[in-house]
């Protein structure tokens, strides 16, 4: 099973340990990634506020790349799948567009290929089962709580891999690797993106109420597969927090993280370590890190 | 809002009606008036008009209303709204073509936002990649707020999650071309 990668620019940044648990645990399941050669910033919000054409345009250029490949993509960030999507879909859908893109990217692009996003590659592709086989360190009585966002999902017309309105392949993950998923009402509501940083008024009440309910709800940890919406949980949580007169202190993971965790790799190779709040704690509470043999990431 | 005179201003804002329907290629009067997108915006709360109202008063041919609301600036472009609403308007294509009105007309309602958005595409015309650093210390300074967030700095840089220097792409002229092409395409119905 071969990709062309998609990482984006938060892959590199804040995000790097998605990137870096992604690909520990791709190979792990014998997918191949091929990083896109050269590969260039999707625009995200930004290029769609600004100007349409651009905001296809820009994401257009690394799947045409990747087509010239003759490669699916996977990409792990949600608002990356979300504006890949986006081009992939108007594109084929017109043969206007397709021209048009084609002519400002200054190359050939059919959408010919299709993007997935790492989420969609994992558990569907590779499949629950075999996904299993690999667990050595089960995440034993660990309560989490599965966030999507908003752009993993939504709108369906353009994501169309799982249900809008109450996704459920994070949950079946969790479960595989030996976790709990606990119920909770706030799956798919927005975290603001941005906001937080633009209109902190806005955007923290947001934050806030995520993390809230998951607490309320009986959740230990928040598991997301956007490197946004880990951003805005983790690293905004001690000021959201403190604005609220509460404590939280719930660790945010990326879903690839903690199939490394119940894969045996050590929380250090997966980038745990360098989360605001630390989840390794928690995992030590649960005795999940106790297990004999930790793999180690030697690549 | 101020007193309008309806039946002028639904003369005068035809024209205005007519290319927001064109750009976002949503057609207003499919909208029903039933409130579902507002019901669960996430922002709603924070908005002088909610998504709901930003249709019914283009439905009505208050355009000029509509720009000069804060809705289509801080609307998180979620597609809550458009994934739920029963006759299909994507209400945030149309938000995205409101606020790019707004901003051609000079009317920006919410500066940070503007801010924000423009180092981002800076960044990207400049080095083919966002610069998170970059992004944050260049929307903080100019919206005159040089030290928000300057806590959350040497934690990041401590745990290696923001870089001092950009990553540049190789290719960074075909990504200027394309910023070039699509501005000299824009205009032109898609
Ligand atoms: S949900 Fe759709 S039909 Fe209902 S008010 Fe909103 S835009 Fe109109
Ligand atoms: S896309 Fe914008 S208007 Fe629609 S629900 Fe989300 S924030 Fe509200």
């Amino acid at each position: 099973m071969k990709y062309a990668y998609y990482p984006g620019c938060s892959l590199e940044a804040t995000g790097k340990e998605y990137n870096q648990s992604a690909k520990i645990v791709a190979r792990q399941l014998g997918i191949e990634l091929w990083e896109i050669p050269d590969w260039s910033c999707c625009g995200a919000t930004a290029a769609h506020n600004a100007d349409h054409l651009l905001s296809l345009a820009l994401p257009a250029r690394n799947l045409a790349i990747a087509e010239k490949e003759g490669l699916d993509v996977a990409v792990p960030c949600a608002a990356c799948f979300n504006r890949l999507r986006a081009v992939e879909k108007e594109v084929r859908e017109s043969e206007t567009m397709r021209a048009t893109i084609s002519e400002i990217i200054g190359t050939e692009y059919k959408a010919s290929n299709t993007t997935r996003c790492m989420l969609d590659v994992m558990v569907q592709g590779v499949g629950l089962e075999k996904i299993r086989e690999q667990v050595v360190k089960p995440l034993s009585g660990l309560k989490l709580a599965s966030y999507y966002g908003c752009l993993l999902v939504r709108p369906p017309d353009l994501t169309a891999f799982d249900d809008p309105e109450d996704p459920v392949l994070m949950d079946n993950l969790i479960e595989v690797l030996g976790g709990e998923a606990v119920k909770w009402p706030y799956k798919t509501e927005c975290c603001g993106g941005s906001l937080s940083t633009v209109r902190k008024d806005i955007g923290f009440r947001l934050i806030y109420e995520i993390l809230r309910r998951a607490r309320d709800a009986g959740a230990e940890a928040i598991v997301t597969a956007c490197p946004l919406c880990l951003l805005n949980l983790d690293m905004r949580q001690a000021q959201v927090a403190a604005a609220n007169n509460d404590k939280l202190n719930l660790p945010i993971f990326y879903f690839t993280e903690l199939m490394g965790v119940a894969m045996g790799y050590a929380p250090k190779d997966l980038g745990l370590t360098t989360h605001f709040v630390n989840p390794v704690p928690l995992l030590e509470a649960k005795e999940i890190l106790r297990h004999p043999a930790t793999r180690r990431e030697t690549a | 809002m101020e007193r309008v005179e309806l039946a002028d201003s639904l003369r005068q804002g035809q024209a205005l009606i007519q290319q927001l329907e064109a750009e976002s290629g949503v057609t207003l009067t499919e909208c029903y008036q039933c409130g579902k997108c507002a019901a669960g915006c996430p922002v709603a709360f924070a908005m002088d008009y909610t998504p709901r109202q930003i249709i019914r008063l283009l439905q009505l041919g208050l355009g000029e209303e509509a720009i000069k609301s804060h809705t289509p600036w801080l609307c998180a472009s979620c597609q809550a709204c458009y994934t739920r609403c029963p006759r299909e308007v994507n209400l945030p294509r149309l938000m995205e073509a409101v606020r790019q009105e707004a901003r051609r007309r000079g009317v920006i309602k919410e500066k940070n936002v503007e801010i924000f958005d423009r180092a981002f595409l800076d960044s990207v015309k400049r080095y083919g990649r966002s610069h998170e650093m970059g992004i944050i210390i260049q929307s903080n300074l100019q919206s005159m707020q040089p030290f928000k967030d300057v806590m959350l700095g040497p934690p990041m840089f401590f745990k290696g999650k923001i870089s001092p220097l950009p990553s540049k792409i190789k290719d960074v002229a075909n990504v200027k071309e394309i910023f070039a092409r699509a501005r000299a395409k824009r205009g032109n119905k898609h």
